[in-house]
């Protein structure tokens, strides 16, 4: 467990904890971790229980399955229930309420609804059922839109006529700028998803410091990965600089991954606006398959509602998703909305603020509290 | 969903390179690697694996952290690894 010590180190900890105290000094900083994997390490870890008061950790909107709003899950039951309909899906997707109950919901009603892994296997099912018309529910940012862009220049190979894509891949940078346009919100920085980096890399964030003067650090997901890029956005503040920084070198290149985003374009185009969960509708933040993909689209093959749903009266998700209220001051955090009985997306997920804090979060409340915060603060990192 | 699962390369299939079998976490098994075509991946590389496809090439400590991460986040995990091993997909070939 060589490597795992050495990011996990209370020592180390401790330190980078002294010194983002230290580079925070009486002021406050407000930084947003966009990707809902830095979330998930953050409560799984107690950081914020950690980190000095003067520095405050909001949620982003950087976890694809909370922010599919609820028409979109009943388009998909729509599809779902349409008669010879095998429709395939992610398994955190089943789970994710529409207005009309979720896919889990309908399948129990009857409906051929499969759990895949990869958008493969979706195809490898159709291959199966020559007889069947299969879906697959596609859902996830620049980080799982090329597999299921490969799988799309497979089905096209294999001359497929019964395999089809419901497209709701998002990407990554519209979302933030909608946040920093947002005028509930006033952000000092972003910790920089680290996954749908190896994909976009770093350049796409430029206007993150261009055009908003804010800093930017993708960051890997090991407690000390965290603690490190934040102590990075405090530099740059002091420094008086604004830049986008790499923490997470270990895997994400400032190019990217050039060749899956070339099978992105040749598959998929912008849409003109998507609706997201909470946040509304964002110009040019979805994918939908080219014109010449057009065989194969869900969207063009089916009859599909299409219909806006609200959000439940009860649902916070929006300001979850913008970090304006955190997870445990939605009304029915905890009470109404559990993750065995979500309301929101947020609960379903593993990635999602409110499923991360529910299953960690009070855990490490008391832990503070019986640890007592400014003595043995690192030992909540294990 | 978001979850890579740190794999190292065992083979590259001689007649599809896109194809690999990896090991993960002691067990085998084949995933599509096109879209690291532009990288060399060989036998011993390790990789972060994504939906069935190999995402990025990483270091042995990068994908130690991950399995160690992954591992303590328990049922999730439990359950992605056993959805790639149960996944059909590498019968897929290009
Ligand atoms: S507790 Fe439930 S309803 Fe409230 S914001 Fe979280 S997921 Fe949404």
């Amino acid at each position: 467990m060589k490597f795992v010590d050495e990011y996990r180190d209370p020592v180390a900890a401790r330190r980078l904890v002294a010194h983002v105290t230290d580079l925070a000094g009486d002021d406050h900083f407000k930084f947003m971790e966009v990707c809902g994997g830095h979330t998930h390490t953050i409560y799984r870890h107690g950081i914020e229980h950690v980190l000095p008061e003067s520095v405050e950790l909001v949620h982003g909107p950087g976890c694809p399955v909370c922010v599919i709003p609820m028409g979109r899950v009943d388009d998909a039951i729509a599809i779902a229930e349409t008669p010879g309909v095998i429709f395939t899906s992610f398994g955190d997707m089943m789970r994710v309420p529409g207005g009309n109950g979720s896919l889990l919901g309908a399948k129990a009603r009857g409906a051929d609804v499969r759990f895949v892994y990869s958008p493969l296997d979706a195809l490898r099912i159709a291959v199966d059922h020559p007889d069947r018309n299969v879906v697959f529910f596609a859902v996830g940012f620049e980080t799982t839109a090329p597999s299921t862009a490969v799988t799309l220049l497979h089905a096209r190979e294999l001359g497929l006529t019964n395999f089809h894509v419901f497209s709701n891949h998002v990407t990554i940078v519209p979302p933030i700028k909608a946040i920093l346009e947002s005028p509930d919100l006033r952000l000092d920085g972003f910790l920089g998803p680290g996954h749908v980096s190896t994909v976009v890399g770093n350049r796409p964030y430029r206007f993150v410091c261009d055009t908003y003067h804010k800093p930017l650090v993708t960051a890997g997901f090991e407690p000390l990965d965290i603690l490190q890029a934040i102590a990075m956005l405090l530099t740059q503040i002091r420094e008086g600089r604004c830049e986008i920084e790499n923490q997470y070198t270990r895997v994400v290149r400032d190019e990217g991954n050039p060749r899956a985003l070339k099978i992105l374009a040749e598959v998929f185009e912008l849409r003109p606006h998507f609706e997201w969960r909470g946040l509304g509708f964002i110009s040019q933040s979805a994918l939908r398959l080219r014109p010449e993909f057009a065989a194969f689209d869900a969207e063009l093959h089916y009859k599909v509602p299409g219909v806006r749903v609200a959000d439940p009266k009860a649902c916070q998700c929006g300001e979850v998703l913008k970090g304006v209220i955190k997870p445990w001051e939605c009304k029915v955090f905890g009470t109404a909305c559990t993750p065995e009985t979500p309301i929101g997306t947020c609960m379903v997920s593993s990635e999602g603020a409110c499923a991360a804090y529910y299953n960690f979060g009070r855990l490490h409340r008391e832990a503070a509290v019986t640890l007592g915060r400014s003595r043995t603060q690192s030992e909540v990192l294990v | 969903m978001c979850l890579g699962i740190p794999g190292r390369v065992v083979t590259v299939d001689p007649d599809n390179a896109h194809l690999a079998r990896v090991d993960v976490n002691g067990v085998g098994r084949t995933i599509n690697i096109g879209l690291l075509e532009d990288e060399r991946v060989e036998p011993g590389d390790w990789v972060l694996i994504h939906v069935g496809f190999a995402m990025s090439k990483i270091d042995e400590a990068e994908a130690r952290l991950a399995l160690a991460s992954l591992q303590m986040m328990g049922g999730s995990f439990t359950d992605e690894v056993e959805a790639l091993m149960t996944s059909p997909s590498s019968a897929i070939n290009r």
